[in-house]
């Protein structure tokens, strides 16, 4: 659709318009602002942070947040347990889905119906809380790294993306593998794979951005081993030690930092942990979007 | 007997066997995912038997601890039921998820709305792309961000401060009454952009067409956006409600976790939050199984009963 040129429009449109521009400016300094309040007031210098009114730049620029910050094990530990599961999880998260929606989309499986329902169902059914947890202490996960990637495996909602995705593929293509004597195997890895990859990449985000993002399930199944707490599971116990002015472990430890305010390094800490969502976001947020029409058309 | 040798020689030699064999990759490919479901996503609801139980845990979890802990009966609803804290948690459940199906539901299609609105270009793109950006980051971060703008020495205060509207500061997240709202707040600041996406790819998919005759018969721009955008929309609208309404005992509990604190309980706590800090807790994981089962059986006659709602209407439902 062609749009005449903003002079061309009559009066009452003008005005429309620029009504609605300040309401958008509004709701992007709404949407912004804490976002830039906290990365300015974590590279800002912390005694003067102190005075108050630290607006979307920081006045006297420091590392010094930053450097403390490092200096706790418990940080470096949730960067890397953090980065491993999101890694780990988003591959074999994918691999698993992408397998499923393959034999789901296969209109001659004999089990089609029965798996996809299963599945399905899945987002409308949940057994709570607690039972989930025993079950998980039942199979042994809790306190072991794995807790972060098995149960959480595959998502109906991301199976159901790939599936529709596969569903619009020309079926003669595989047609035409299986005469030339493919197996299901070989035509679900050359095949199918090569074509979904725009849907995988938007899966993949998905995936990774739940995983980073997850803190839940360091609080219900390993919420006292030091050696697999996750990034977003440390800020939390920062800011709920802020909350309470009690000392949780490390998170009372990072308190106590010197010649810098638990305020600023808070901030820090949060920018760390929105940081490789904020680097990727501009570059990866139209998969977001076309995932989300994607699945919303087939529901 | 020997008929029924011939019966299962047949069976795994017939067309059934033919076509286990035939399909052995898919079979290979899909039966693992079909034992992980059931596993993690069906197995669970066997522990619902916890509730008419008095289960403890000692050591390992294992089926025969299932089947060794003391039968009650219905003992823990009773309890449940005469609990007062229960009806607090109750309470506060559907008051913050009502509060979310309405004017957070309303919300993203007024932005929707406004979007469509405008007139295409840079700016709207950039509108649009920070809009979702608040829905990517934890919910760990986000509380994070919204204790601190709305602390006492926190921006919100000293702007308000500011202009003159208050004297002293308010402490919004010490302020049970206020509780509500934040949670509200938040959850449309986090989650407005990205909601609203859905309702915009369905006014892209109405037909031009409808906009012109609107246009020859005299309607301006908001007659167009009631009579024509909103009801092209309509089916999509009441899809997400029947799932919102499914939703409804499911409010989450991440932001009142992470929001609330013990002094604001009475506002704070919702079923999630004290099934965790009662259920799990203090250990009395069969009396919180009550409480989940409780959730449950609730929010699937919601579902049900708005999707029957909406097949009555005309509309189809979605189940």
């Amino acid at each position: 659709m062609t749009q005449k040129s903003f002079k061309r429009l009559d009066s009452r449109d003008k005005i429309f318009h620029i009504i609605l521009f300040l309401i958008m400016l509004w709701v992007l300094f709404i949407t912004l602002f804490p976002f830039l309040n906290v990365l300015a007031i974590s590279f800002n210098d912390s005694a003067d942070t102190a005075r108050g009114g630290v607006g979307i730049f920081p006045r006297v620029f420091t590392l010094e947040n930053y450097t403390q910050l490092a200096r706790f094990p418990a940080m470096w530990t949730g960067l890397y347990i953090s980065l491993a599961r999101t890694i780990i999880g988003t591959a074999l998260g994918l691999f698993c889905t992408s397998m499923l929606a393959y034999v789901i989309s296969r209109q001659d499986f004999m089990f089609r119906k029965a798996i996809t329902t299963m599945f399905i169902l899945t987002m409308y059914v949940s057994g709570g809380l607690i039972p989930h947890f025993m079950v998980i202490r039942m199979f042994g996960l809790n306190n072991t790294f794995w807790v972060y990637i098995i149960p959480t495996l595959i998502s109906a909602w991301n199976l159901i993306i790939i599936r529709s995705f596969i569903d619009s593929l020309p079926y003669s293509l595989q047609e035409s593998a299986f005469i030339d004597g493919a197996n299901d195997l070989t035509i679900f890895f050359k095949i199918i794979l090569p074509l979904c990859l725009p849907v995988l990449m938007t899966v993949a985000l998905f995936i990774a951005v739940f995983q980073w993002n997850s803190w839940f399930d360091t609080y219900l199944f390993a919420p006292f081993n030091e050696s697999i707490t996750t990034l977003q599971f440390e800020l939390m116990k920062i800011l709920e030690g802020a909350a309470t002015g009690g000392q949780l472990g490390d998170a009372g430890n990072i308190q106590m930092a010197h010649n810098v305010s638990p305020l600023s390094l808070r901030m820090a800490a949060t920018v760390v942990t929105m940081l490789p969502m904020l680097l990727a976001y501009p570059f990866v947020q139209r998969f977001f979007v076309s995932g989300m029409t994607l699945g919303a058309v087939k529901e | 007997m020997e008929s029924f040798k011939l019966e299962s020689l047949r069976f795994f030699q017939g067309k059934r066997g033919k076509r286990i064999y035939q399909q052995r990759y898919l079979l290979l490919m899909s039966i693992p995912f079909a034992a992980w479901c059931f596993a993690f996503m069906y197995l669970p609801l066997f522990g619902w038997i916890m509730a008419f139980q008095n289960f403890r845990l000692m050591g390992r979890v294992t089926l025969r601890s299932f089947w060794e802990a003391e039968w009650i009966g219905l003992a823990n609803f009773r309890e449940l039921f005469a609990d007062e804290r229960f009806y607090t948690a109750l309470r506060n459940t559907l008051g913050m998820s009502f509060l979310g199906i309405t004017i957070g539901f309303v919300v993203p299609i007024i932005f929707a709305l406004l979007i469509n609105e405008m007139r295409v270009g840079l700016f709207k793109r950039f509108v649009q792309t920070v809009s979702y950006m608040p829905h990517f980051i934890s919910w760990v971060v986000a509380a994070g961000m919204i204790t601190f703008m709305l602390a006492t020495t926190g921006p919100l205060n000293s702007v308000l401060i500011a202009v003159g509207l208050i004297d002293r500061p308010i402490a919004f997240l010490s302020t049970g009454e206020m509780f509500w709202g934040i949670i509200t707040g938040s959850e449309i600041w986090k989650s407005t952009g990205w909601n609203a996406i859905i309702f915009l790819a369905a006014i892209s998919g109405i037909d031009l067409q409808l906009y012109e005759a609107a246009e020859a018969d005299g309607a301006g721009r908001f007659k167009k956006m009631w009579h024509v955008t909103l009801p092209g929309i309509s089916n999509v609208i009441i899809v997400i409600l029947i799932m919102n309404i499914g939703w409804l005992m499911n409010v989450g509990f991440e932001r009142q976790m992470l929001l609330g604190n013990p002094a604001i309980r009475e506002w704070a706590e919702v079923l999630d939050v004290y099934i965790l800090r009662f259920g799990i807790g203090t250990g009395r994981f069969s009396y919180g199984t009550a409480i989940g089962i409780f959730r449950s059986v609730v929010s699937i006659m919601l579902l049900l009963a708005a999707n029957g709602i909406a097949r009555k209407t005309g509309r189809g439902g979605v189940i």
